[in-house]
Order: structure tokens, then sequence, then C-alpha cells
């Protein structure tokens, strides 16, 4: 069912600026070459029936409903698949057109159910609101003959044409009964989602949409994206919960809260409660498409795990004693007092969320610098992306991505290192494949056979198959033969770049050193696959970087950055649309929070603290005096937590005893500390090691704007009251008020007027802006007041691009006989990084425990088979996983995932990190893996931590 | 802190830097990123084990600690 609010105007927008004007029911009308008259009608108001087309799908030309007449043509055309033409004169409604649309009708409805009054469509079939539209009055052909309605012909044997309804997808339920044969869920499987699932087996009368071959739906390729669900005219697929609710009454548009592609969402509401989350058509980030988590994944917000009071203790052996927020708010504010009184200023800080909006991440940076006075500040970007930060700025002056998602429409050739875009960024991922599908070439660098590297209609031409830890090595090869082949685009260069630095940067790559062919037993990749990929890549056309933490998370993480922004500028692949260089980020609003000023180092828009001018706008908009020096990053806190120099952590909405690496460093730092503050909707692992839980919200209940992956700031807006009582921002404020910084913004709108006013990029930014253009990609100000969807166009930010040597450092973590295999980290498809909120919806259906994925021949020589009990030890600690054999493995390679706390999978990875953030190698770690019987001492140790810590609830924290 | 993991961090950013013909610019370019990036404390912890004998320090990372600016400890 298509959103209960959008106009669907039945086939999709032509592109083309030379207009047409033509004459619909004699009225004139100019529409863009291209268009179909179906769209030009409905443009004007005219609705012409159909039921195959929506302006969602290339037009397919099905139904024969939407039948016209056309002066000087004969027959009756489909104007779905009529494109308009200069002088055309169209009549929609005539009495020969009246009484074939009847009739087809007559035929549909011959062969489908009549239980409107109890169908879940009903309010919202678009088959019941044609069979009014035609004036449908009688089916003459009954229902006794060959049908797909009733499971039993009339003699009371069973109909071989009618099927079960497939309740199997947790989501949606799939009715044959219902279908109309119209291929609007196939299509959509195909051109929207690009997984080709779904397919029309048997000809004629036989005809009927089937899941891979006549799966039931979960055990089909389905990938549960709901773009079929959307779709469907009728209830033959209808979302479940849609089934249980009736009908929304109103729709709300936002944002989603899972990944950084940042889809919009209209949430169909009754009352405060979701029928069920639609992608917005006019989504810029998504266009109407979403992936099962975003769709789907939402029952967290209301599940009953929800914590939604405040609760304090002195000790975490002690039980949880629920208090009024007016009691923790003054708790909280007393003990870091005390603890500041005691240890010194510096000696508390705070945690800002990717989770949660700009506009709190904002209040948490400010809490700390001018309401505790310090500057220990810091965010999970440190785990993620903050080499993108540097790395980006370093070579180009902003710390962000340079294109919108749409750029991929004019890209020739994607290369993609270190993502994994239809595990990760679904949606985007769909639309690269879409491109990929329409001819664009595709080089994928990754140590895995992830997906893309072939699936339906697609295959790389080269995958760079190399050993975890060394894109350095690659990426330097790949500049080799760039600079060795003379294919630099050295206009561009000269141009645009600082002459220097190109020519010691142009010396540097062309050392033999860097040959692919010596660089070949590094990487273990083939010399030719890698000269033919930088060849490729160098005159391909437009080509376009997607990476993700896979490019990040190692201890080279920003040394990868710059060689990937070097790679950008030697060809001139930055500043227009198609090409530039794009971090695929991980959380909703990783990019938000780190423009917000979550880094110790620096104030929103990644300007130093140590900045005079900078720092004296803040003091003066913030009224206190503030540091120039840098604060401490999380990993700096663990140790200083170690050493008894750091006592009290503000945490908002992360879960860093999960998340981080090296879990048995990070607990003891936390049990080293005396006041933890956790602020989130669960009990997380953190949460564990607290001494006050603060009842935070999810993105449902509260005002704001999230950042994505393009910079794009979207609205988040309110659909239900906060659980807990309060939005985020308004716990921050309350505790800003009791440690006597006064704070008093009344609608998070106010917090952003001060964001834009302090932060150049943003300074154009404001809620009714957003409202009036739906999002708006940053650098937002006076020369850009529309936003900027491509950066560094005529410059760069910093003026000239900089290269930087990138030298190709091995990392420490090296194999050896203890230690033989390199275990590698990732995300799944149906769940979402710590699993805090997958985990607590039916997407635990796909994917209930984290695997280790290992090569077949490392598992024969282990004596390991398919489901059995391994060990994985590192120096770090060690964790029991079941295996799961796969030839997307290399030999010598191990992943899993980490979407469960009992995996542990962080007891394993260790505290080396990247050289210019910190951030953790959690990509390459040495492992042995070994045949179990029971799980490691850790997992024993953790279960009974965490039964105890379930224990100490007091039943009355959680809603009935 | 633990000072053999402050020397590792400050070895890992001299690493990356040692490649940088002009050695000069190579030097500022480790103290720099200590200075923008390290809390004091570490920076002085550092320097303090410098004046030790700086045990475990690449000599790059030596030459940066060694003109390290740091503020002066307050009591906070």
């Amino acid at each position: 069912m298509l959103s209960i609010v959008e106009i669907d105007y039945g086939t999709p927008k032509a592109t083309s600026t030379t207009m047409v004007e033509l004459e619909i029911d004699g009225r004139s009308v100019q529409v863009p070459e291209g268009t179909s008259v179906l769209r030009a009608a409905a443009q004007m108001g005219i609705g012409i029936p159909k039921l195959c087309a929506t302006d969602m799908l290339e037009v397919f030309g099905s139904c024969r409903l939407c039948l016209v007449e056309i002066e000087g043509r004969k027959g009756y055309p489909a104007s779905c698949t009529t494109p308009v033409s200069p002088g055309m004169k169209v009549h929609t409604q005539t009495s020969r057109l009246a009484e074939i649309r009847r009739g087809v009708m007559e035929l549909y409805i011959s062969d489908h159910p009549l239980d409107c009054l109890t169908c879940p469509a009903n309010g919202h079939c678009e088959l019941q609101d044609m069979a009014g539209v035609v004036g449908l009055r009688e089916v003459r052909y009954g229902y006794d003959g060959a049908n797909h309605v009733h499971a039993e012909k009339k003699d009371g044997s069973a109909n071989p044409l009618f099927a079960a309804k497939d309740i199997s997808n947790p989501y949606f339920t799939f009715d044959p009964s219902k279908c109309i044969a119209c291929s609007r869920c196939v299509r959509a499987c195909e051109e929207v989602q690009g997984t080709f699932a779904l397919t029309i087996q048997g000809r004629g009368f036989e005809s009927k949409v089937a899941a891979s071959q006549d799966n039931r739906f979960l055990d089909s390729e389905c990938v549960s994206c709901g773009a079929c669900v959307q779709a469907c005219p009728t209830a033959t697929l209808s979302e479940k919960s849609l089934i249980d609710m009736g009908q929304a009454e109103h729709s709300v548009v936002t944002t989603c809260a899972y990944c950084g592609v940042g889809c919009s969402f209209r949430a169909e509401m009754k009352g405060q409660d979701i029928v069920r989350m639609v992608p917005n058509k006019d989504g810029h980030a998504n266009h109407g498409h979403s992936c099962v988590k975003g769709r789907f994944a939402i029952g967290y917000a209301t599940h009953p795990d929800r914590i939604t009071t405040p609760m304090i203790r002195a000790r975490i052996s002690d039980p949880w004693r629920v208090v009024s927020w007016d009691e923790a708010i003054a708790h909280v504010a007393s003990e870091f007092k005390r603890l500041q009184a005691r240890y010194g200023k510096h000696s508390v800080g705070g945690i800002t969320s990717s989770r949660c909006t700009n506009e709190e991440t904002y209040l948490v940076q400010k809490l700390v610098r001018a309401g505790f006075g310090n500057n220990n500040v810091d965010t999970c970007a440190r785990v993620c992306h903050s080499p993108t930060g540097y790395g980006l700025k370093a070579t180009m002056g902003e710390s962000a991505g340079t294109q919108d998602f749409d750029s991929i429409e004019a890209t020739d050739v994607v290369l993609v290192i270190g993502a994994n875009p239809t595990d990760a960024h679904p949606v985007f991922g769909s639309q690269m494949k879409r491109r990929l599908r329409a001819g664009a070439k595709l080089i994928v660098v990754d140590p895995r056979r992830i997906d893309l590297v072939r699936t339906p209609h697609i295959q790389a031409d080269y995958h760079l198959r190399l050993r975890p830890g060394t894109n350095v090595a690659v990426l330097d090869a790949l500049a080799h033969v760039i600079v060795t082949e003379n294919l630099v685009d050295e206009a561009f260069v000269a141009q645009r770049c600082e002459a220097v630095a190109f020519a010691k940067w142009r010396a540097f790559v062309a050392q033999d050193k860097y040959s692919p062919e010596a660089m070949e037993s590094v990487t273990g990749v083939p010399a030719s696959i890698v000269r033919g990929a930088a060849r490729l890549y160098a005159t391909g056309g437009n080509s376009a970087i997607y990476y993700g933490l896979g490019v990040t998370e190692h201890a080279q993480g920003s040394t990868a950055v710059m060689a990937i922004a070097n790679l950008a500028m030697a060809t001139g692949n930055i500043g227009r649309e198609g090409v530039g260089v794009n971090p695929l980020r991980g959380q909703n609003n990783v990019q938000g929070s780190c423009d917000m000023g979550s880094f110790p180092h620096e104030f929103p828009g990644y300007r130093h603290v140590g900045d005079d001018a900078v720092r004296h706008s803040f003091e003066q908009a913030w009224g206190v005096p503030l540091l120039s020096e840098p604060g401490l990053r999380i990993p700096n806190m663990f140790e200083a937590a170690l050493d008894g120099s750091f006592k009290g952590l503000y945490i908002e909405g992360e879960d860093i005893a999960q998340s981080d690496p090296d879990t048995q460093h990070v607990t003891a730092a936390l049990t080293a500390m005396e006041c933890i503050v956790v602020q989130d909707l669960f009990l997380n692992e953190t949460a564990k090691y607290a001494h006050v839980f603060l009842p935070g919200s999810s993105f449902l209940e509260k005002d704001g704007t999230f950042v994505n992956a393009e910079r794009r700031v979207s609205r988040v807006r309110k659909v239900m009251e906060p659980k807990g009582g309060y939005a985020d921002w308004e716990i921050t404020q309350l505790l800003a008020q009791a440690m006597g910084y006064p704070m008093n913004y009344t609608h998070p709108t106010q917090i952003m007027d001060e964001i834009a006013q302090l932060t150049p990029t943003f300074h154009g930014v404001s809620f009714d802006k957003i409202d009036q253009l739906g999002s708006i990609q940053w650098p937002c100000n006076d020369q850009h007041p529309l936003g900027t969807p491509v950066m560094h166009v005529d410059e760069f930010v910093r003026g000239k691009g900089r290269f930087m040597l990138t030298e190709y450092v091995p990392t420490a973590e090296k194999v050896n006989a203890e230690h033989p295999l390199i275990l590698t980290t990732g995300r799944i498809l149906s769940q979402y990084n710590v699993g805090a909120q997958t985990r607590r919806t039916a997407n635990v259906m796909w994917h209930d425990e984290d695997r280790l994925e290992i090569h077949p021949h490392d598992a024969e020589e282990r004596g390991i088979n398919e489901g059995d009990w391994v060990g994985i030890q590192s120096r770090a600690g060690d964790t029991v996983l079941r295996a799961m054999i796969s030839e997307r493995m290399q030999p010598g390679v191990v992943y899993t995932t980490f979407h469960f706390p009992g995996s542990g999978a962080n007891v394993i990875t260790t505290e080396n990190s990247d050289w210019a953030t910190n951030c953790p190698e959690y990509k390459v770690t040495a492992v042995q893996v070994t045949r179990v019987t029971q799980p490691s001492d850790w997992q024993k140790r953790h279960r009974a931590f965490s039964d105890a810590q379930e224990a100490l609830l007091n039943p009355s924290t959680k809603p009935a | 802190m633990n000072i053999e993991r402050l020397v590792t961090m400050a070895n890992d950013i001299a690493t990356f830097f040692e490649v940088e013909p002009d050695h000069e610019l190579a030097v500022s370019s480790v103290r720099d990123h200590l200075k923008r990036f390290w809390d004091p404390v570490m920076r002085r912890q550092l320097k303090v084990h410098l004046g030790a004998g700086g045990e475990g320090l690449l000599p790059l990372a030596r030459e940066a600690v060694a003109g390290l600016d740091v503020p002066p400890a307050d009591a906070g």
C-alpha cells in the first residue's frame, strides 16, 4: 500500500528540459519531453484509472485500465506507455473508454475475493478504488469457475490454483488470493531494491507471484526491505501492523535513526501509535526506498525492556533505586561537583551520542565545555570515522564526504573499499546497484567476497582481495600505477593542488617499492589486477570512491583516508557530479555529532579550541571562559580512569562496554570510576557499570535534526511523548542547570538557531528552512543559501588540495604460530551495531547470534564443522562462537559480526589504534581458532554478571 | 597514564611523518600533532618521560617532544 498522503503520478518524472505542450480533456498543459500521458494528466489533477502503474516504477503497461483516446490515432493506447507529443489532443473519459474499463475491472474482480469490509487494505485499496471509479456494478462471470480465491472447488476438491497465505515474514503477509498479477511487487524487488527475489511464475491464468522459486518469503532471497509491500495495490502484501491496527489517520515526516543513509520516512500514525513506516518519496536521501531496519525494526521503541524511570545506586553491586527526576539530577550534579572538588576540574567528562539529534549532541558538548569547565568530551565517531575527519581535513580542508548520494547517477566507475553497502547502508546500496546495472564499472577492494562482488546482473570488474591491514599498500600501489603510467590529471593538479606537496608525493609513490609487483607479496593481490583497477579508475570517466569502516578502523586508518583523497585529486575526480570521496557513515547522526563539536579538540564546525577568535565567539555566547587545550579522548579517559585521575562520566546514548575494543580493559576503567551516568533507552552493557541511569528518549519522542553521510540536515519530528518524561536535550539542560550553568531552551529550534549563529557551515540552517526545502546539505550560508550537494567545486575548502605522503607501515598486530589467523569484523543487514535496537525486534529471525565465518581450508585443518563451537583467542582475550564455514573468506582470515553482547567480539580486539585519532584497529586481530565444548571464561563471567545486574533492577522500573 | 602506551602512540605519529623528506617539517608536524590533539596532561607526562631518558621513543618523536610546548599544570 502506498503512503496515505502521497499523490501517485503513475510514471516516473521525466528529466528533460524541453517542454511539450498538449491538450488533455480540452485543457492545455506543458510537461517535460518524455512524460507519459498518464503523468501529464495526473499533474493537472486528472485521474486516469490505473492499476499496474506507479511513479516508483518504470512503466509496464499490463493492466489495460489507463487506456485513452488520442485524436488522429487509432485504437485506445495505454496512457502510461504513451509519451506526450506536441499538439496531442487526449480524451480520458469517453463512453467507449468507460465500457472498456468496466470490462477490464469485471475480469479482475471475477478472480478476487469480495471481503472488502474486513480486508486490511480497506480504505486505501487501489483495486477497490478503481472498481468505484469505473462504476463496476456487476460481475457477469460469477465465481464458480477457475479462480485463485477459494481453497476448494465447488465440488469440494482442492483448487490447484489456490495458495494459502504466507505469514512466514515477521513483518508482512503474502495472500496470493488477493493478487491481481500487476507485477508491481516483482518490479519493485528488481528496480528499487535490486534483489530480484520475486518473479511471476507460470503463464496465462496460472501466472502467480513467487519468492525464489516458490519458497516461503522468509526462506527466500527476500531481504525484507518492504518495497513490494509498499508497491502492492491490494492487500496481497500487507504489513502485519496494518492488519492488526487498521488504517492510520495521520502521517508525520521524520528521519530514520539507523544507519548514515538517513532515510526520510512518513510515520503513519493512529494517535501516538505507529501503524507503519513508509519511506518518503520526496526524501532526498532515499527517494521512497528503505531497508528492513528502517521500515520494520522500530518495535524497540516501545519494547518492555525500555527503562522509563531514573534510577541511582551508590555501588554497582547495589540494587537500583527508582528515584524522581529531581533526585536523580540533583544526585548527578552533587556527585560531579564532589569529584571536581576532590580530584580536580578535569576529573569528569562526557560522551555525546551519534544516535541523538544535533541539538542534543551540541548541548552535551556545551555542558562539558561550559558547565564542567574542561574539554573532556568525545563521541563514538572516535571508534569509527574519526580518521575520515582527520584525513579529509588534512588533504581537502573539510571533515566530510564530498558528494550527495544522487551523484552516483553520473558515475562511470565505482570504487568500493572497506565498505559493504548492501548490508550496512542498504538503501544507498540499492541505488549503487541500480547504477551498476545501468552499466557503471565496479572495483571492490575487500578481504571478503562481499555480496556486491557478484549479485544479480552485477559483477565486479576487479576484486582486489587484499589481506586485512594492507589498505595503504594497495592504495599506494594504485597511486604508483597512476603516476608511472602517466594517468595523472596534470591540468587539475596544476590548477587545484599545492605544487610542492604534489611533487613530493609523485616522487614518493613512484618508488619501485610501491609497484603492484613489489607489493603483491604484502597485499596478496595479483599485480595485474591492481594495474587494471588503477587504469580503470584513472581513465574510466567519472570515478567515485565509496569507503567505510574497513578503511578507518585500522592502525593506518587516517593514512588510508589520505591515500584515498590523494587518488581522487591526482585523477581530477573531485569537485563535480559523479566523482568524489564518499565516506559511508555508520550511525544515523555520526556526521552530525562530529559537526556539533563532539571531539575534545574542536568546537562545532571543526574549529580547534586553540583558535582564539573562534573560542572568544563561544565564550561570548556562552558567557564563560573556555579552555584552549584539547581534552581527553575516550581511550585516554579509560587510561586516566585506571590511573585514578578520571572519576566521573556522563554518557548519552552510547554503549562503550560493548562497542569499544578490549572489553576487559574498558570494564576495568569503568569499575575504577566513582560516578558513571548512563542516559539510554535500555540497561545496556555500560549501564551495568553505572551509578545513575537516566531514561533517554527514542527518535520518535523528540524534535531535532540528524546529519547523514551526505552532510544532509533533515528533521526528526516527535510523534509520541517521551516514555521517560523528557527528551534527551531536556535532560542535559536539567543537568546543566543543576551544575550551576544556565540553559533555558524551550524547543530544539532555539538550539539550532544558536548552532547556526556560531557555526559558519550551519549559518543558513534553521528548522523553518528545512521545513521549506525538505532537507539541506551543509555548508549552508550566504554563499550557498540552499546548501551544497557537491563540495570543493572551484577550489578546495582549504584552498589548494594537499597531497600527503602515505607510507605503508605494517600493523604491529602480526600473525605468528600462536595466533596464525586474522580476525576482521563487520555488520549484517538485519542487525545494527551493538544490536540494542535490532535485537529487540523480529529482525533476530534473520540473525540471532554472531557466528565466526571461516574458510573451509582453515576449518578442515582444525577439525571444525559447520555449527561447531569454536574458541577464538587473541592476546587480549578469548571468546566462543559457533562456526560458519564460508568461501566468502580467504584462507587465513576469519570474520564475525558484533551485534550480541554475549559474543564478546571486543574481548578479543586489542588496544592498537590509528596513529592520528586513536580509532581502534577493529579490523585486524591475530587469533587462533580451536574447537571447544563450552563458553569462554569471560562469557561465563559476563553471563553471571549480567544476570546479577538484571536482578538488581526493580521490576517497577519497567512499564507493565 | 600508562607511559608505555603514550610512547607507542607518539611513536606511531612519528612513524607517519618519518617519510617526510624535509626533516624540520617532519619534526614540527609531529610536534604540532601532539599539541593539537593531545590533552596537556599526556603531553606533560611524555615530556617528563623524555627528561628521564625517554626510553622507547623513536628519534623523530624525541626531537618533537623536546620542543613541545606544555602549559603548566593547573590545580583544576
